[in-house]
């Protein structure tokens, strides 16, 4: 029974991990704005743009 | 004729249609502001803006070079930028005009096009950009500027910007209590399966102990979190002598928590655990569905959302000869100052002109859509709009004490928001909580007298299964679908609580301009005759004139090449002469024209004389909106009436719209409207008004429905408690019996929830409620109660909105 236990305890503490996942990327705003994301992603830089395109990712990070 | 409108052709920045006369880079423009845009944007190598999507840009009217001077005010700096130091700053933009994916894509590489900027994020839900910069190197008024020219015109409200905050926190709260607790439900049923399943004789005794003890750890934070707002809210009401729905509700969620502890603590059972968390778990859901919320609409604007936030005023001590103008806020203007007010901007305070003449718009103020000519030394009302040239002007009054301030100072505008009205729901749950109290006291006494050491765990599973978690789901999901099926139809509500109070209204009250009738576009018709040659001629002098009425003109004549005009003059308030081929014409009033008929003075009329021959007449009439004649033939008696700020020109018009009984008024002050709302009140009449400027905002605060008319929901509103879409206003009468059977539903729904808590109570009177029944009992009441009213209303709705408006 001890195993059951303990299996338990490990799946309960991994949901909660995921719970607080949850609530940090709510309280940081990753909900907000469920459009430009999307959209964002597709957008291409040009060639010979690099410096730009390499900032930008640094920001977003 | 070789230059005809071609209707093909359309401009390759805004997709308006144009005339074959601007081109550049075998493009076509409608404007040069369009032109300029797509130059700015080619000449930096942007141009995959027009490839994102077809004819992405928006039109630009009118663009001038100082409007975000006042930006670089330190106060007013100091409130907008979110972060600021001498490296880096952060500033936060809503601008109305983004609508596509193209906006995104220019917007976020500002940073190309000025170096200072060095990264710019779109929201596009909340329609905002959030631009960093580098303060030394660029202007926060620049980098609005830029943003301008570009035609995303940032729009700067100092208030609003505050407000906006504090309604996605609380969204974002409710969300998470609402995550919590389905964490904890999901779990916690897991843990009860044993329970469920029987297995508690056969297992390990310990095992289900843990479990039960793991039961309660995972309840806690629904307990002291999740639940917090029904438990706050049912104890402030308490204190106030006042039962509304959430004291029943939170008594149930106490009980239930409280019982449970205690038969887990004692060994006495397993606990109701699973249906405390599922019951906080389907309230909190049926909460998030009701408060759908419209982020880009704002319903709580007053009248400083109309008013400029900075003018420009004359700076007092200039060592130069030249006079200097200064950006100065609104608010920091005192009586002497001299400002300078511009085409299309609004007069800020009461105010003395000292220019030769100016053309004011008050429709926001009175509703009178025609212009008023100022002469030099008269006064200048605050929230008039200027059109044409610019004037200087002496400011007589504080904003602050202005004729227009004054009526936000009435009590409509003074008392806090808080409605006498009694919601359907808190009316239903008072009776409810009563027949709980009673009932319970009943079974108390039967116990007491048959077991008394039962006594106290009946009384808490009455109080558990009495609590009302299906009725309390019943608006929410009704209120919800309904404010979703208004939006697919375009009327925006503020909240659910609008629909029940749109159920009661009994008189309906329709202000004229912007609602009945375009607010702009009015309809122009030509009486007479005029050769294709000499309208073109009218084309070309009412060109060169800035008066509305000529520009009006202009706009609806066949465009025209410039050609030389000899002579032009322009006379004012009287019309204006030239010379074209040969031919001396003249437009304007008809004394000016040497007309002597006489006119019914029905509509604004511009007359046309060619070589001192009278040829003809303009005539420009509002033109009233399509289908709202069907809509107030079925409205019938319930509209009450028309006030409008206009003066009587429409009211032959008007009266073959309105039905017989309606009241036509005219020249009707804000205040005239407002009381004319509050009078119709005291005869005991629910009142809905539709209304759409700022002359109308003290009435729509009044009413107890108060809807914007608007064309275009990102333009401004007054404070309301709905918003509308101009073009189904003719669906209105469809939308107010829409909300009566939404009352119709939640009181089946009603009857629905209560059929359950009989069943429940029945099993804890005559105490059999076990856990089993009460996890079985409790989700099935709430899900049939949200399937029926979500199946409901959307069949109310199919069957009401679905006859074709055209009709």
């Amino acid at each position: 029974m001890l195993i059951i236990i303990l299996l338990i305890s490990i799946s309960l503490s991994i949901a909660i991990i995921f719970l607080l996942i949850f609530y940090w990327s709510m309280k940081s705003g990753q909900y907000d704005d469920t459009y430009t994301p999307s959209v964002r992603m597709l957008f291409e830089d040009k060639k010979g743009d690099k410096k730009s395109s390499s900032a930008k990712k640094q920001q977003s990070l | 004729m070789e230059t005809l409108v071609q209707t093909d052709l359309a401009c390759y920045h805004c997709g308006e249609s144009c005339d074959d006369s601007l081109w550049k880079d075998d493009k076509p423009f409608c404007c040069y502001g369009c032109q300029t845009v797509y130059e700015i944007l080619s000449s930096n190598d942007l141009c995959e803006y027009y490839a994102l999507e077809k004819n992405p840009g928006t039109q630009l009217r009118y663009v001038s070079e100082e409007t975000y001077a006042y930006l670089d005010e330190k106060e007013i700096r100091k409130k907008l930028l979110s972060f600021d130091s001498s490296e880096f700053a952060r500033v936060r933009f809503y601008v109305p005009a983004i609508h596509c994916v193209s906006c995104i894509w220019l917007l976020e590489n500002l940073q190309k096009l000025k170096p200072g900027i060095l990264r710019s994020e779109v929201n596009f839900v909340q329609k905002s950009v959030t631009v960093d910069f580098k303060p030394d190197s660029v202007t926060l008024s620049s980098v609005a500027k830029l943003m301008a020219s570009l035609g995303y015109a940032p729009s700067i409200k100092l208030d609003s910007e505050e407000k906006k905050g504090t309604t996605t926190t609380y969204d974002k709260s409710l969300l998470l209590k609402l995550s919590v607790a389905g964490f904890c439900f999901g779990n916690v049923m897991l843990l009860s399966f044993p329970e469920y399943l029987g297995l508690d004789k056969v297992a390990d005794g310990s095992l289900i102990h843990v479990f039960s003890w793991l039961n309660i750890l995972l309840s806690v934070p629904v307990f002291l979190y999740s639940d917090i707002d029904y438990l706050s809210s049912a104890w402030k009401s308490f204190r106030q002598r006042q039962i509304n729905i959430d004291v029943p509700i939170a008594v149930g969620l106490v009980a239930l928590f409280l019982r449970s502890v205690w038969d887990i603590v004692t060994g006495y059972g397993p606990g109701y655990m699973d249906s405390f968390t599922g019951l906080v778990f389907f309230l909190l859901i049926g909460r998030w569905f009701q408060n759908k919320t419209y982020e880009s609409l704002a319903f709580d604007r007053d009248f400083k959302s109309y008013f400029p936030l900075a003018v420009l005023r004359l700076k007092k001590q200039t060592v130069s000869v030249e006079e200097e103008w200064e950006p100065v806020v609104v608010y920091n203007l005192a009586k002497g100052d001299q400002v300078k007010i511009r085409n299309m901007e609004i007069v800020p305070a009461d105010s003395m002109l000292l220019d030769e003449q100016a053309f004011i718009d008050y429709s926001f103020v009175t509703g009178e859509s025609k212009p008023t000519l100022v002469k030099p030394g008269e006064l200048v009302y605050a929230g008039g709009k200027l059109i044409g040239q610019p004037v200087k002007l002496v400011v007589e009054k504080k904003t602050s004490q202005s004729h227009l301030t004054s009526l936000w100072n009435k009590d409509v505008f003074q008392k806090p928001e808080e409605s006498k009205y009694k919601r359907l729901i808190d009316r239903a749950a008072r009776r409810f909580t009563w027949v709980i109290l009673g009932l319970s006291l009943v079974t108390a006494t039967y116990w007491y007298v048959t077991d008394a050491s039962q006594v106290w765990l009946i009384i808490t599973s009455v109080l558990i299964v009495a609590c009302p978690c299906a009725l309390a789901l019943t608006t929410p999901f009704t209120y919800g679908n309904m404010l979703r099926v208004f939006g697919r139809h375009n009327l925006y509500l503020k909240n659910a609580d609008v629909i029940e109070r749109m159920a009661s209204i009994n008189a309906v009250v329709f202000d004229k301009t912007g609602t009945v009738t375009h607010g702009s576009d009015p309809e122009i018709e030509f009486t007479g005759e005029l050769s294709d040659q000499e309208m073109g001629w009218v084309n070309i002098l009412t060109g060169y004139s800035t008066h509305p009425l000529s520009k009006l003109v202009h706009a609806n004549t066949p465009k025209q090449p410039t050609k030389q005009v000899k002579d032009f003059k322009e006379i004012s308030a009287k019309g204006i002469e030239g010379t074209i081929g040969g031919s001396y014409i003249r437009i304007g009033s008809a004394q000016f024209t040497n007309f002597h008929e006489n006119m019914d003075d029905l509509s604004s009329t511009v007359f046309v004389s060619v070589n001192d021959d009278v040829r003809g007449y303009f005539s420009i009439r509002t033109a009233v909106r399509k289908n709202i004649q069907g809509m107030l033939s079925r409205l019938g008696e319930k509209c009450e009436a028309m006030l409008s700020g206009d003066s009587k020109a429409d009211k032959v018009l008007m009266s073959t719209l309105f039905h017989p009984t309606a009241q036509l008024l005219f020249k009707q002050s804000p205040h005239d409207k407002l009381n004319y709302i509050s009078n119709l009140q005291h005869g005991g009449k629910k009142v809905m008004m539709l209304g759409d400027g700022l002359n109308d905002s003290g009435a729509l605060k009044q009413s107890d429905v108060g809807i914007a008319v608007t064309d275009d929901t990102g333009v401004f509103t007054p404070a309301c408690d709905g918003i509308l879409q101009g073009d189904q206003i003719g669906l209105l009468d469809r939308f107010l019996a829409l909300a009566k059977s939404a009352t119709t539903i939640v009181k089946a729904g009603f009857v629905l929830s209560f059929m359950y808590n009989a069943i429940a109570l029945s099993f804890a009177v005559s105490g059999h409620l076990t856990p089993l029944v009460a996890a079985i009992l409790m989700p099935l009441s709430s899900i049939s109660v949200v399937v029926f009213t979500t199946v409901a209303v959307n069949v109310a709705a199919a069957r009401k909105l679905k006859v074709n408006p055209l009709s």
